[in-house]
């Protein structure tokens, strides 16, 4: 026991043992059992964490594995070819991904922000078509992609925008697709800021305007950048609604917004893991690693205006 | 010598005397409800009732606020004297269900006429919350708000300081005008929300309960800044602390609940409106009497 290795004098070893004894008397020794049900608690929590890493890191590695003879300069710059998986790049797919990604967050960003300051701030609740809005978003939510690729097919591609298979269709598609997502981080974002806020800018005399967007909106901001930031991450992987509004598996020349055809990364990735040659599974592994980094270097920028703005509460 | 006294001038020379701890009602024995009959009026009630929804929340209000005054609300709990302050720049327009009948007159102009923008009153009104809510900016931004805003001209760093100074934090934080407003303490946050009301330079300064969230020390700074402010501004103050109301009121109002047990419904009154020595030393009516005497409420 640390009592009996102390230098304390023999008394002070005796009172320390003897208070000791009393405090056991009043309270009960702490229970052995109380102690394996914190430790069995803490090592469930442990477990869940040390899944959902062991799962991102198994996909890095395997991707820096498997990819590694491919990590050069040509993976960026050069087109894809069939013939020689050696020097094949995935140039159309990283400008058509990053077209793609400009136009949704161009589309989502206004929209989304909208939608959840009428919903926070206006809706008046006893309505019957806001708590049907309100119920819809949050069902659209949880819409299958290959839902929205159909909606885009049938509206967005034909119908009545007819804009044919183009990078702004499959915009348009993704942003549908991800808008739920922000105008749900974009309430959360807004509710927590204290209505306290709102009335003591109206009590100056500025207009509900003014003060929606100055107060409550400057101060939901890095909220909402964080749904931005989720809603990209997901925008950026999703290929199965691309498919469908026209993106291409193989095409070898840049993309432009309003026409021709265009590409992008995951649906790449798809059509070069398809093949039976080897090296284009190196291609896939190391275009899954071009993907990531990209998403990173999105999200960093938004990370950046984030933590630029972030108040203290 | 008139037998009429100023009471500008009693209550200077009971600011004079330093003594906020005990406003020395004798001074304003003798000054009664008629010696404000002549003077300026700011605010003219007449028959206000405020609805929320089918609920009459209060009833029947009527009174006349007087210029450089600081007016107090006092009552129980649900009397109805946050509603009628609300109405008085119309923040009661924000709650949908809210409903004001009868007449509020500002500077004789009906302030709930339709062509009336609610924007333009609260700028000339200002407000300081129960609890203190600046801006999640920096203290300098805070104050800034308004006049910017506003479209106020003249020099903003000059603006910052003057409403500042006026609402004696300046000493306080000249040094950190960039630091967030939520480092300060609650007293100075307090003191910010004044400072942001008075930069805007407002006719009315209306306060809901200012000091409710706030410490002794604190509540007296601002106690002692109402005084200083009652000479440029009109006040109007809700309050639930009655030593409060005694020693900073020029005029007091006392509200009470009228409960009607049949349809269950409870709705606030006011009771009485005088002078606050009136109130607190001599009411008219018993309901006053009790609950200034501390027997209920």
């Amino acid at each position: 026991m640390a009592t009996l290795n102390s230098p304390l004098p023999k008394r002070s070893q005796a009172a320390a043992l003897g208070a000791r004894a009393v405090t056991e008397s009043v309270f009960g020794k702490a229970s052995v059992q109380l102690k394996v049900k914190n430790l069995a608690f803490y090592g469930i929590l442990l477990t869940a964490l040390t899944i959902a890493t062991l799962s991102i890191a198994a996909i890095l590695i395997w991707s820096i594995v498997e990819g590694h003879p491919r990590l050069d300069l040509n993976l960026l710059v050069n087109n894809p070819s069939s013939i020689s998986p050696e020097t094949a790049g995935y140039r159309p797919a990283i400008l058509g991904s990053t077209y793609l990604i400009a136009g949704v967050i161009l589309f989502i960003v206004p929209i989304g922000v909208a939608s959840a300051v009428y919903m926070e701030l206006f809706a008046n609740r006893a309505k019957w078509y806001n708590r049907f809005i309100e119920l819809n978003i949050q069902n659209l939510a949880g819409v299958p992609s290959i839902v929205f690729g159909i909606l885009g097919l049938a509206f967005i591609v034909r119908g009545p925008l007819s804009l044919g298979f183009v990078v702004a269709a499959g915009s348009l598609t993704v942003a549908l697709l991800v808008l739920p997502t922000v105008i749900l981080a974009s309430r959360e974002a807004i509710r927590a800021v204290p209505s306290s806020i709102l009335e003591g800018s109206l009590a100056l005399g500025a207009t509900l305007w003014q003060s929606v967007r100055r107060q409550v909106l400057s101060a939901a901001f890095p909220g909402i950048l964080t749904g931005v930031i989720l809603a990209v991450a997901r925008a950026i992987g999703e290929a199965a609604p691309l498919l469908l509004v026209g993106a291409v598996t193989f095409v070898t020349f840049d993309p432009k917004y309003l026409e021709g055809g265009y590409s992008a990364l995951p649906v790449m990735i798809y059509n070069y893991a398809g093949r039976p040659q080897e090296e284009f599974h190196t291609l896939a592994a190391a275009g899954i690693l071009v993907m990531l980094l990209l998403l990173m270097s999105i999200n960093s920028i938004a990370i950046w205006l984030r933590a630029r703005s972030e108040q203290n509460w | 010598m008139t037998d009429t006294k100023n009471p500008d001038q009693i209550k200077a020379t009971v600011i004079d005397q330093d003594s906020h701890m005990s406003i020395v009602m004798d001074d304003m024995t003798g000054v009664s409800m008629e010696d404000f009959a002549g003077r300026e009026s700011v605010f003219n009630l007449s028959d206000v009732n405020v609805h929320y929804g089918n609920s009459l929340a209060v009833k029947d209000v009527s009174l006349d606020i007087y210029k450089n005054q600081i007016t107090a609300f006092i009552g129980p709990s649900g009397c109805g004297k946050t509603t009628i302050l609300r109405c008085l720049n119309r923040m009661n327009d924000l709650i949908p269900s809210a409903r004001v009948t009868g007449s509020i007159k500002y500077h004789g102009e009906e302030m709930y006429s339709p062509e009336v923008d609610p924007v333009q009153v609260r700028k000339l009104i200002g407000m300081v919350f129960q609890k203190p809510n600046p801006f999640p900016k920096s203290i300098y931004d805070n104050v800034a708000f308004g006049p910017r805003t506003l479209g106020m001209s003249g020099n903003m760093d000059e603006i910052v300081e003057k409403a500042l100074r006026d609402a004696a934090l300046w000493d306080d934080v000249k040094d950190r005008l960039e630091d967030n407003a939520y480092g300060m303490s609650g007293g100075q946050q307090q003191r910010l929300c004044i400072a942001r009301a008075i930069a805007v330079k407002p006719d009315v300064i209306l306060m809901d309960e200012p000091c409710s969230a706030l410490d002794p020390v604190s509540t007296f700074k601002i106690e002692d800044l109402m005084m200083e402010l009652k000479k440029d501004y009109t006040i109007v103050i809700v309050t639930h602390n009655m030593q409060q109301a005694g020693r900073v009121a020029d005029l007091t109002a006392f509200y009470s609940v009228v409960s009607n047990d049949e349809i269950g419904s409870r709705t606030g009154q006011l009771i009485e409106y005088d002078t606050t020595n009136k109130i607190f030393s001599n009411p008219k009516d018993s309901r006053t009497r009790d609950y200034v005497t501390g027997r209920f409420g």
